[in-house]
């Protein structure tokens, strides 16, 4: 095909996909970008006002908190999720009635609706009637949800419950695709259980890794309905976390331009962490030939 | 030593399974307790078991057209998210085209934006359309995490596909068109399943946009649910038998699809 050809035919098979795109990415995009430089008076009549609201986030202390808070969220929940999930999966029956059992087990949190997760884990929490309180009491410790840290490990605990599956299950598959005969092999050579990982197990799960990572990561940072209904963003703001500062500021009061200056800056760091991810990692593999 | 590729039975699963299972039991007890039992004094189990709280829910319309509004959105997402994302990924995965690394890139970085950031625009772009308070509002919407991620998925699946097949499809005068139907969608199967899977998942349990969008007549489950939380905290058990029936379109759709599943999450190219 010429090169030409090639672009028309590509150009074909793209357009349904970018004209939803188009409809459901680019144009709210172009409408945050339009409020994060208007001022607004009742929603109807804009007034352009340059960076007025991006100088005002970046000198927000709340905002970088925020920020902080979300990220290090992220980064918590990948450094549980990840190891366990991994954990799981090179443990579990590779066959048989076990492993499909399990198996549908660890799809049904991934299947949970946010809020039921949400009311679920504060219902667990409750004094007199929630279980963990009552296990965690019995063992003579006292869940505390005005402590942030207790807040903290709630929330790891309960997206721990919700999204580990996910890993558990791409790495499942991603084990069960390895041929046995690499394992013979490493038999033979003797290998210890510790270099089967390293060198057969974890290079074949290099691209489920990915999607897990990918995945978790970017949900983890936008989280917003659980943290919410656990402990309404608190104690304080010890667990509002980015997303809610964002429609706190733009819904709640109203303030569309310092809400789309602030999505255009969240907009910044995404566009950063996935393409450092994009060419560190996926562009490494076999790309489009 | 003998060593079976995936490792003995060990303890790790089981452990896991019961951190994955206390909760979920969890949910179950509270659906079956009474409002006075459940703010009396705590049990592990309930004391006299009820299912009224899952009869308020089915006598009344308000709440279980929730789940019929929220599936309904599901599967249009579903639908249109995998419809638009074959073709798509089939031109990422065969051609090289002016601009195909950008366009790749910028579709993952839209599954990367939250929806609470896109719900004002949302809310004025259809509103201008007329469309707030429909199902297909949602179902659009929640394409902008959908359709990327399908794309990225579909595309593994097809590279992983020998261009020998589409070469001798081609000798054999199949068009384009013909080869999709043919060829290509029947040796995709499991990735197609894994991507619908995907689409239901994220579409499911997306609560913002989902409620934000929706008024009376789309309202899903998840909506009435926050509705209900604000309105009356002390309403626990209600809660937890919606919560319970939250779960089982997703449990119908594990059991039926968990072969091509485990086929299908190791994400077409594995080797």
């Amino acid at each position: 095909m010429t090169p030409a050809r090639r672009n028309l035919t590509s150009f074909l098979l793209l357009s349904p996909t970018l004209l939803v795109m188009a409809l459901c990415g680019v144009v709210p995009m172009g409408f945050v970008a339009f409020y994060a430089v208007h001022d607004t008076f009742g929603g109807n009549s804009f007034i352009f006002v340059g960076a007025t609201w991006f100088r005002q986030i970046l000198a927000s202390p709340d905002f970088y908190w925020a920020l902080l808070r979300s990220l290090g969220f992220s980064l918590l929940v990948l450094s549980v999720e990840l190891p366990l999930g991994i954990y799981v999966a090179l443990k579990m029956p590779a066959r048989g009635v076990a492993a499909s059992a399990l198996t549908v087990l660890f799809t049904i949190p991934l299947l949970t609706p946010a809020i039921v997760v949400g009311y679920l884990w504060a219902a667990m929490t409750l004094p007199n009637a929630g279980l963990l309180f009552e296990a965690l009491a019995g063992l003579g410790l006292k869940l505390d949800m005005n402590q942030p840290a207790v807040v903290w490990m709630v929330l790891i605990a309960m997206d721990a419950w919700h999204w580990t599956g996910l890993v558990v299950l791409l790495c499942y598959a991603g084990l069960r695709a390895i041929p046995d005969d690499y394992y013979r092999a490493a038999r033979i050579d003797g290998a210890s259980s510790w270099a089967v990982f390293r060198h057969i197990q974890l290079p074949k799960l290099r691209t489920v890794l990915m999607v897990a990572v990918l995945l978790r990561f970017m949900d983890s940072f936008i989280i917003y309905t659980e943290p919410y209904v656990v402990a309404r963003g608190g104690p304080g703001v010890a667990t509002t976390f980015l997303s809610r500062e964002l429609v706190q500021t733009a819904l709640v009061e109203f303030n569309l331009g310092e809400g789309g200056a602030m999505a255009v800056v969240y907009f910044g760091i995404v566009l950063a962490v996935s393409w450092a991810f994009f060419s560190l990692v996926v562009s490494k593999q076999a790309r489009p030939a | 030593m003998t060593r079976r590729p995936l490792g003995r039975f060990s303890l790790a699963p089981a452990l896991y399974a019961l951190f994955i299972a206390v909760p979920l039991y969890w949910l179950v007890v509270m659906s079956l307790k009474t409002n006075a039992e459940i703010s009396s004094r705590f049990a592990p189990f309930p004391q006299s078991p009820t299912f009224e709280n899952f009869q308020v829910i089915f006598d009344d319309p308000a709440w279980y057209l929730g789940y019929v509004n929220a599936l309904t959105y599901v599967l249009m997402n579903v639908a249109i998210s995998v419809t638009v994302a074959v073709p798509a990924a089939f031109a990422f995965a065969r051609y090289r085209f002016t601009g195909s690394g950008v366009l790749f890139f910028g579709l993952l970085t839209f599954r990367m934006m939250a929806p609470a950031i896109l719900l004002v625009p949302f809310v004025q772009i259809f509103s201008d359309l007329g469309l707030i308070d429909t199902h297909i509002a949602v179902a659009v919407a929640h394409c902008f995490f959908n359709v990327p991620i399908a794309v990225w998925i579909l595309e593994g699946f097809i590279a992983g596909i020998p261009r020998e097949i589409d070469a001798s499809a081609r000798l054999d005068g199949y068009s384009l068109l013909g080869y999709f139907r043919r060829i290509l969608l029947p040796l995709i199967a499991p990735g197609i399943a894994v991507t619908a899977f995907f689409c239901f998942m994220f579409s499911w349990v997306e609560v913002l946009l989902a409620n934000g969008l929706t008024v009376v007549a789309a309202k899903p489950i998840n909506g009435i649910m926050s509705r209900a939380g604000s309105v009356n905290i002390a309403d626990i058990p209600l809660l937890a038998a919606a919560g319970v029936l939250g779960l089982i379109p997703g449990l119908v759709l594990v059991v039926f699809m968990r072969r091509h599943l485990a086929r299908g999450f190791s994400m077409g190219r594995v080797v």
